[in-house]
């Protein structure tokens, strides 16, 4: 498949390869080392590392800033976007900003309601919603228009991805959501993480009914436990991930000491079963704050090393 | 209507408490559906003053009256004659009575005595609730007659947002879920295939953000 | 049956014909207290007046606080209509209670300034 930007991300995907993306936040201060360090954990071992951008609208450094920060290191990263803080004008802005680093990816997002974090009394933008967004970048990049229909000189070439969660209400609404998604251009989605395998396959198969699966790169959200709490905690508390029973009996049932381990192996099981299953093409480990992880989940699944493309 | 909720006393006693002769000023409109301030209102926050002041030790003159409207100038010019026996005006009007009293009493001190809250419905006595952000270009042809700019609180204009749990917003678990609401109204009237419509970027412009914002309609001036 | 002289009965058809009004108007004029007597819960001739007297009687109590007279000379009582000796109880309480908060003072207030 011919590709369209510069993205090491999309050259993986257009190869055939399974694509691996894993996800770092930012700090909340000024020192760039926490990003570092992370990077360095897991750079081996992915293929693109998404930086959130203000994440449960917890004021932290900008994305931007440390996507740059990736480039410079020589890694390749994703900018995540939201359009709950910025209006279109400063979109526009920052993705050229991004493009004059050379950052190849963005993740498209609306972003959580700023009630659930530390400014909760701000204002929220919402100028465009993360679709228009999708299609702001398409015009961008293939047109090399801004919004405001003047020309873009050096256009930013940004592969275009955003978000999907298989597992939010209502559930007959989410493939129709993914079409809209793709008929505004979207190139690749990450999935919300992924417990309930046949609820995910069936949102799958009404997808590729409907032939959307040729038309997107899906790359499944996995998540490890690291203990019993966590399984149970996103099980109840957590809007859009559901996790079955015998997931959180298995963790539960699991020796206190042996609980880390067992959550990673259940997510390497997993990654191994969603590797068979068609229309999968990738996987977008969120190991929060559990960064050392990754190469062990990566690893253990059979997707290492790491393909290299030109 | 507008929609709007009865300041809290305190508030108001800080307002007015240099003041010695008070007109408290009702509106018989919007404020006086959602019981904010309308003459029974007016009545309860001038007795309430009057005891306030006595208790105080300070003999305060506090006068009510409701007018039809605060948002009119033939309803203003009611109370022209009277004005000069007052030193402050609470008004119990909206936003807009409150400034268009203080746009032709120039020189007396007009106070809010509600808070404006939004323009909605009363669903029952006693609970009142948003339904419309005044954007100036309604969509809600295309959104089975549910907006999702006032009732989404991202208001999302191609939703749900990946939040949406139950039919319920993700902010609070009592608020529906505007787009669920969207969903059910566009499968009940047969037009769920109009979701996978992209709705285009918004002309804000029309809302707050072009600027404070005027109709006119020339063929009906003078 | 019994019950203090310095009482005065206000007779009305529901204690939900009794407005905040009628409640904060009285403590104007100087009244030291003022009660709702109310059928019981659940019991009311016309369905859910005393429920709404409640409230109302609940919302003076908090103006009444908010401007330093002291929501607790406002209060709400519940009887059946036979229970003769009850209400002379809570006239008796009603009465106690004002004579240890004293009078409203509003009434001192107004007599300094005349």
């Amino acid at each position: 498949m011919k590709t369209k930007t510069p993205s090491k991300l999309e050259k993986i995907l257009a190869a055939g390869h399974l694509a691996v993306t894993s996800e770092c936040g930012p700090p909340r201060g000024s020192d760039i080392e926490v990003i570092k360090e992370k990077a360095n954990l897991i750079k081996d071992y992915v293929d693109a590392i998404n930086i959130t951008d203000n994440q449960t609208s917890v004021t932290r450094m900008c994305s931007l800033a440390a996507c740059i920060q990736l480039k410079l290191m020589g890694l390749e990263p994703v900018l995540q976007m939201v359009t709950r803080d910025r209006n279109r004008i400063a979109l526009q802005s920052d993705i050229l900003g991004a493009a004059s680093f050379d950052i190849h990816n963005i993740l498209c997002l609306s972003g959580d309601h700023q009630s659930f974090g530390d400014c909760p009394t701000g204002q929220n933008v919402h100028d465009i919603d993360s679709m228009q967004l999708i299609q702001t970048m398409r015009l961008m990049r293939d047109q090399a228009k801004f919004l405001g229909g003047d020309d873009i000189k050096r256009p930013p070439k940004m592969f275009v991805g955003a978000a999907a969660n298989p597992f939010a209400d209502p559930f007959e609404i989410r493939v129709p959501r993914l079409a809209k998604k793709i008929a505004a251009g979207v190139e690749f989605i990450q999935t919300q993480c992924i417990y309930n395998m046949e609820k995910f396959e069936l949102w799958l198969k009404m997808a590729g009914d409907r032939g959307l699966l040729e038309k997107v790169y899906i790359l499944a959200g996995v998540t490890p436990f690291k203990s019993a709490g966590m399984a149970r905690y996103m099980k109840n508390r957590v809007p859009g991930i559901e996790v079955p029973d015998e997931l959180v009996k298995r963790m539960a049932d699991t020796p206190k000491e042996k609980q880390p381990e067992e959550g990673v192996k259940i997510c390497i099981e997993q990654i191994q079963h969603l590797k068979e299953v068609e229309g999968v093409h990738g996987f977008h480990v969120m190991a929060i704050e559990w960064e050392e992880m990754v190469s062990e989940i990566v690893e253990k699944s059979g997707l290492y090393p790491r393909p290299s493309v030109e | 209507m507008i929609v709007a909720d009865r300041k809290p006393i305190e508030e108001i006693i800080e307002e007015v408490k240099d003041h010695e002769k008070i007109l408290i000023l009702g509106c018989n409109e919007c404020v006086t559906v959602c019981e904010a301030g309308g003459k029974k209102e007016v009545g309860v926050l001038a007795s309430a003053l009057r005891m306030y002041f006595l208790n105080q030790g300070r003999e305060v003159k506090i006068d009510e009256k409701t007018l039809e409207r605060q948002c009119d100038h033939e309803y203003l010019e009611e109370i022209r004659d009277v004005m000069d026996q007052y030193d402050s005006v609470v008004s119990l009007a909206c936003g807009v009575g409150v400034q268009f009293m203080a746009e032709k009493y120039h020189d007396c001190p007009i106070y809010p005595g509600v808070d404006t809250c939004f323009l909605g419905a009363t669903e029952k006595r006693g609970l009142w609730t948003e339904r419309c952000q005044a954007c100036g270009q309604c969509i809600l042809a295309r959104t089975g007659g549910i907006c999702p700019v006032s009732r989404c609180a991202k208001r999302i204009l191609n939703g749900p947002c990946g939040g949406s749990t139950n039919g319920k917003c993700e902010i609070n678990k009592e608020l529906d879920c505007a787009w669920q609401l969207i969903i059910d109204r566009l499968k009940a009237l047969g037009k769920i295939d109009e979701y996978e419509k992209l709705s285009p970027l918004k002309d804000w412009s029309t809302e707050r953000a072009g600027g404070p914002r005027k109709v006119v309609r020339e063929d009906v001036q003078e | 049956m019994q019950y203090p002289p310095d009482i005065k009965i206000i007779l009305v058809p529901c204690t939900g014909k009794i407005d905040v009004l009628h409640i904060l108007h009285a403590f104007e004029k100087g009244a030291d207290g003022v009660y709702a007597v109310g059928c019981m819960e659940g019991d009311c001739h016309y369905n859910s007046g005393n429920f709404r007297a409640r409230k109302r009687v609940e919302q003076a109590q908090k103006i009444l606080d908010i401007i330093g007279i002291g929501g607790e000379r406002a209060q709400m009582y519940n009887l059946s209509s036979s229970e003769g000796p009850r209400f002379a109880q809570f006239a008796v309480e009603m009465e106690e209670r004002i004579r240890k908060l004293g009078p409203n003072p509003i009434k001192l207030a107004k007599k300094k300034a005349a």
